[in-house]
């Protein structure tokens, strides 16, 4: 199911319900079914749990007038944990800053899916959670009229509290909680305006900021619990190797180190093999594995290296049409026939998500349960794959969600959890396994490496016909084995304005294998996709001799695509910049939000380019907190500067080159152009936010590029300094 | 046995001297606010201060700071007040949040030695600090705030 289904599937089956528990709080949640379908909403608490419906608790107000939010998705650095709270807040009418935030565990009964990934928290959840908060609040206002006497009309909430209008009594809402719980809440209440809104909308100090200033904040890695060893594994470092065989004795030697043995970790439908080294401290694990000898068997499994990988794809993309995703028209028929054309391929790298907090994971099996706790973006994924792997029952498999030091996709895989709980199976305790930096690099996930071949044709100044084909591993693979079908994602990142207006393109998979473990990425395709497809429209703009921006602007003909040019020419001075003056321009959609990026580039003396400047537009809809988004987007900027110019993984005869910071090498404060960011003003449908602002930015450099030197760049990384 | 003085309380800790102060400090005193980020002194997650300096816990050892004053995260101020905790906060820097533990701690040496640090300054001393995130615009924006922050607080200059 993708991500805009599952938000369709909740919305369709879930169903708000107020109920008491015990008499010490009141409730609020929503009853979400299991099955999709209408669900009787006035049966007995019983059925109800019989039906397998349970109670999302997202709003526990306490008789001592305290209130605790629930955040049921991954804070990752997104902003959820601060952002569901003001959405609540807002409705609810209580001090952002006076209520308890509590991470929670996986219970897709109760919050439907939590996987926090395709920028899905805030656009899944907004209508649910405003409408719950606000019935919540008139069932508090019903709760103290009817004790009062009065009309509710005459009443309203502030602060936590219930007021009386014309006397000015007051009940705080623990006060309430007692009756509020025995009323039967409204069907329908009034949502507030985005002109009512105090709360949502601005730019508030996020919640969890002050506990990651001071080292409060518990990270998976910072988790503790009672009797925890501790332990690292030495993996094959070919991605599909096993181990022959093993010698413990010297690493059994360092003081600290309690057990070796080897380890199978499941990577969806592969196993993966390696040595655990179990000890009191993560130190000690480590000094006993740099000791440990191992023979690898590397049988059975192709021993990839880069280079190879592209000529391979590249070579695929010139003698197969690959899986049809979508055609419209005939764009094959009018390039055959058309005068005017262009055919080139474009080329983007393995990734590494690389993660601050390297990956990591607690558990805990027990004869009856699996308890696990960890840095993780989908807690009901690894119930699913714990369960099915142990023959276990899902319920047994617990999972704690702690704050993540980064996710970006790679925590969202559940080979680590997995790992972990075989691991803490062998020693019959709880234990801590922590994925070393080398590991991290080493050992992937990673975002597919893929080549584009796309194909255009220009007539009358415009574009006549685009076709576009990519040769890359597809996740879907990974995940389900479903290997026969054109990858869903081929056109992600790609504007559907652009449907309606040109009338010939297709998009299609030419399928590509390798043993390389991949995974989502930060905007997952659309990071690589919209390199490919912006930088070619830009290449199609400069054959049709057409502005780039006025290019998009013919094309883009819907209102919102429109007015988002208008607003990018606007910051940027686009009309006013001399010719060849470094500017680039790309537009690109992701998980519901479409943003356009402008960067400025010069020459930096004999050091190639410097970025002077990058613009960025978002239209994301309805929004919480603009704070969270420009942050969002300056952080996208980073993370794409070193997809795009810095760093890249790459194999050879089987593994992975890189190790860590020193060949992995990130961004760093003195390569962070500015960057500015506006936020279009509209009411439409939320989209998200994680995410999008990440796939424009390298077409956009790489486009500004080619308008300051003519040079084209079609493949990444590229070296800034290299530029001439 | 070795001595040590972390956030002004004594230890007593029995451990490889070759151990890292990070481990030591993690896994054996329990202070888990600095943070594992490489191991191989490239990213500064674990950035610690040992008598004043900033230096980074993954490649020195239990025995270098035998007797000497530590400062971790925890101990950087009483209540989350030092001028960089407060600026970074009033700016929302931290969005995971894993990186911040070490660049307040070298922020705080910086803000120290050089109390109006200029752009080149904030680079040549925060260089060392990777945030995956990249929140290093608001980390500049948090340090000139948290320069403020300390002229007002102390007149210290
Ligand atoms: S963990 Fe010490 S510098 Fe990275
Ligand atoms: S805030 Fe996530 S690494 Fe810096």
């Amino acid at each position: 199911m993708s991500v805009s289904e599952e938000i369709e599937h909740l919305s369709r089956r879930s169903f708000l319900r107020i109920a008491g528990i015990g008499s010490a709080a009141l409730c609020l949640g929503l009853y979400v079914s299991e099955k999709a379908g209408a669900k009787v909403v006035n049966e007995s608490e019983a059925s109800l749990a019989d039906a397998g419906i349970a109670l999302a608790a997202w709003i526990i107000i306490h008789t001592s007038g305290k209130v605790t939010l629930i955040c049921h998705r991954a804070e990752m650095g997104q902003g959820v944990y601060h952002s569901i709270a003001q959405i609540i807040a807002e409705e609810l009418e209580v001090d952002l800053y006076g209520v308890d935030i509590q991470l929670t565990q996986g219970d897709e009964k109760k919050y439907g899916s939590q996987l926090t990934g395709g920028s899905s928290t805030i656009r899944g959840s907004y209508k649910n959670l405003l409408k719950l908060s606000a019935t919540a609040r008139e069932v508090l206002i019903m709760a103290a009229a009817a004790r009062w006497g009065v009309d509710p009309s005459g009443c309203y909430a502030a602060s936590g509290h219930v007021i009386q209008k014309s006397s000015g009594k007051k009940l705080h809402y623990g006060e309430l909680v007692a009756d509020a719980a025995k009323l039967t809440p409204p069907k329908e209440v009034k949502l507030k305006t985005r002109a009512d809104y105090k709360v949502i909308g601005k730019g508030s100090l996020r919640r969890d900021s002050p506990l990651k200033t001071n080292g409060q904040a518990v990270f998976g890695i910072d988790k503790r619990i009672p009797g925890l060893q501790f332990a690292t594994v030495e993996r094959n470092p070919r991605l599909r190797g096993k181990v022959r065989s093993f010698d413990a004795s010297a690493a059994l030697k360092v003081p600290g180190v309690t057990r070796v043995f080897k380890v199978v970790m499941g990577v969806w439908d592969t196993d993966r093999e390696g040595v655990a080294v179990v000890a009191t401290s993560t130190w000690a694990a480590m000094q006993g594995r740099k000791v440990l000898k191992v023979e690898w068997d590397d049988s059975g499994f192709e021993h990839v290296s880069s280079p190879e990988i592209f000529r391979r794809q590249q070579e695929l993309l010139q003698n197969s049409e690959g899986l049809s995703l979508s055609t419209q028209g005939d764009p094959t028929g009018i390039i055959a026939r058309a005068k005017d054309k262009l055919d080139v391929v474009y080329e983007t790298p393995y990734q590494s998500h690389s993660c601050m907090e390297p990956v990591n994971c607690i558990a805990h099996y027990q004869a009856d349960k699996v308890e696990i706790w960890g840095p993780v973006q989908a807690p009901n994924w690894i119930q699913d794959y714990v369960s099915k792997k142990l023959g276990m029952d899902r319920e047994k498999v617990i999972v704690n969600m702690t704050f993540l030091g980064g996710g970006f996709g790679r925590k969202a895989m559940p080979d680590y959890p997995y790992e972990a709980v075989m691991v803490s199976k062998e020693i019959g305790a709880p234990v801590q396994v922590v994925w070393t930096r080398e590991d991290d690099a080493t050992q992937g996930p990673y975002r597919p490496g893929i080549s584009y071949r796309c194909e255009g044709a220009v007539e009358n100044g415009g574009i006549a016909a685009l076709k576009f084909r990519m040769a890359g591993q597809n996740n879907d693979h990974w995940m389900r084995g479903d290997s026969g079908k054109a990858n869903r994602s081929t056109s992600e990142g790609f504007l559907k304005p652009y449907y309606e207006s040109i009338k010939h393109i297709s998009f299609a998979d030419v399928p590509f294998k390798t043993p390389i473990p991949t995974s989502f990425w930060r905007s997952v395709y659309a990071s690589t996709n919209g390199f490919a497809y912006e930088s070619f429209l830009d290449e199609l703009a400069h054959q049709a001799q057409k502005d780039p921006m006025d290019l998009r602007r013919q094309y883009l003909k819907d209102e919102r695509s429109q007015l988002l040019i208008d607003k990018m020419e606007e910051v940027s001075g686009w009309k006013n910049r001399k010719k060849n003056e470094g500017y680039g321009v790309a537009i690109t959609e992701c998980f519901a939000s479409t943003v356009g990026h402008i960067v400025k580039v010069s020459k930096n003396g004999d050091k190639g380019i410097r970025i002077d400047k990058v613009w960025v537009v978002v239209d994301c809809g309805w929004y919480v907190n603009p704070d969270i988004i420009t942050a969002q987007v300056e952080g996208s900027v980073v993370m794409a500067l070193g997809a795009a110019t810095i760093h890249e993984i790459t194999f050879k005869n089987g593994m992975v080159e890189q190790r860590n910071f020193y060949d992995y090498k990130m961004p760093r404060i003195t390569d962070i152009p500015p960057i500015e960011v506006h936020i279009m003003e509209n009411d439409e449908n939320a989209g998200g936010m994680g995410e999008p602002g990440l796939p424009a930015f390298a077409p956009a450099l790489t486009n500004a590029i080619f308008d300051l030197t003519g040079k084209r760049i079609r493949k990444l990384p590229f070296d800034l300094a290299n530029v001439h | 046995m070795i001595n040590l003085n972390v956030n002004h309380k004594k230890y007593r800790i029995d451990a490889d001297p070759d151990m890292p102060l990070l481990w030591v400090i993690r896994d054996i005193i329990g202070l888990t606010g600095t943070k594992y980020g490489c191991g191989v002194a490239q990213c500064g997650a674990c950035v610690i201060h040992l008598n004043g300096e900033a230096v980074r816990s993954c490649v020195t050892k239990l025995s270098r700071g035998a007797g000497q004053e530590i400062i971790t995260i925890e101990g950087l101020s009483a209540n989350n007040n030092h001028p960089a905790q407060v600026a970074w906060n009033e700016e929302s820097v931290p969005q995971c949040g894993y990186c911040h533990s070490g660049q307040i701690m070298s922020a705080a040496v910086l803000l120290r030695e050089k109390p109006n640090p200029t752009d080149q300054d904030i680079d040549d001393a925060m260089a060392g600090n990777i945030c995956r995130c990249g929140t290093y615009l608001r980390i500049r924006k948090a340090i000139h705030l948290a320069a403020e922050l300390q002229k007002k607080e102390g007149g210290t200059t």
